[in-house]
């Protein structure tokens, strides 16, 4: 039997983090626990006090972006392998450049379908 | 007072407001962004409507404002107006669960909503005004209120219909007076200014 994943959700918008969730339960994925963040501040904290197996983060946040949030959990060798997903409403170029310089598994712009989610997470996570 | 003059968001190049940016561009960027988040997000084909420029103060109004400021080179703010019923039928789509009466799921849908199509709007303007940085939304709901912009700028008011009600999706940009915007995510101004 698979183990099952948990998963960290960051966004400042609960609805975001309801259809996130949604998605993430009608995905063939084993998901276990599902925890929220709404900063990177709060993520952080989540992320020391739990093992997640996978991070869906906004960029756009107050207190802590998303940007600001990966670089520092880049930074702690405990989660450099640890898969983060960008899901934002930016959508140029350079700022999906700069998320993936610093550390981005993947990225989805907003507004997404949930397939577009499940497959960048397909792509992601072992089978 | 309300000004309104009517301009063709179909077509590109006329109603120049602004050097680099005209408002006939910005109306057809404000239209393709809405129509794709409600399409993606919702499953809803909206219904456009007679794009126009506002002088001064948008609709005098009731119901559901979100408001999402963006500063960089160019500076401004993007809204969504829609009554509290048509908020409530969005959050429904957008969550996939009934909201009879406006609440914190309704506002906070309806605040994510513009983020996205004031976000994608911006994306879009980038690629030639330069990198700009977006603010978290802020949403109000009430009666018998006014927005205004403290600047006395115009605003590209693009409404759209869906079963009968309507919403708008406005914006107003203009080139950043403060030559001094080195960092892109410099404090925002305050465009508004609200009665409730």
């Amino acid at each position: 039997m698979a183990s099952l994943l948990d998963v960290l959700i960051v966004d400042d918008s609960a609805a975001i983090r309801k259809i996130l969730q949604r998605v993430l339960k009608q995905a063939e994925i084993p998901i276990g626990e599902i925890y929220e963040a709404g900063d990177g501040v709060e993520a952080l904290e989540v992320l020391r006090k739990q093992k997640v197996g996978l991070v869906l983060s906004d960029i756009n946040m107050p207190n802590m972006d998303g940007l600001e949030f990966l670089t520092r959990l880049r930074a702690e060798p405990a989660w450099q392998k640890l898969p983060v997903v960008m899901v934002s409403t930016e959508g140029t170029h350079g700022k999906v450049l700069e998320a993936v310089e610093r550390g981005a598994s993947g990225y989805v712009r907003k507004p997404f379908t949930a397939d577009q989610i499940k497959e960048k997470l397909a792509g992601l996570l072992p089978a | 007072m309300t000004h309104e003059k009517p301009i063709d968001a179909s077509v590109t190049g006329g109603g120049a407001a602004e050097p680099g940016l005209s408002k006939d561009e910005l109306a057809l960027a404000i239209r393709v962004s809405t129509e794709e988040v409600f399409s993606t997000m919702l499953g809803l084909d909206l219904a456009v409507g007679e794009v126009y420029v506002a002088k001064d103060s948008v609709e005098p109004s009731s119901g559901v404002v979100s408001i999402v400021g963006f500063a960089g080179p160019w500076v401004g703010s993007g809204s969504l107006y829609c009554s509290g019923p048509f908020a409530c039928k969005i959050a429904s789509f957008f969550l996939q669960e009934q909201f009879a009466a406006v609440n914190e799921d309704v506002l906070d849908s309806v605040a994510e909503l513009t983020n996205m199509i004031i976000g994608n709007v911006k994306t879009h303007l980038e690629n030639r005004l330069g990198a700009m940085g977006l603010s978290t939304p802020t949403v109000i709901y009430g009666r018998n209120f006014q927005t205004r912009s403290v600047r006395n700028q115009e605003w590209t008011v693009v409404p759209f219909t869906l079963d009968g009600d309507r919403m708008c999706v406005q914006m107003c940009i203009m080139p950043n007076p403060d030559e001094t915007h080195q960092t892109k995510r410099a404090g925002f101004p305050i465009p508004h200014v609200l009665s409730i």
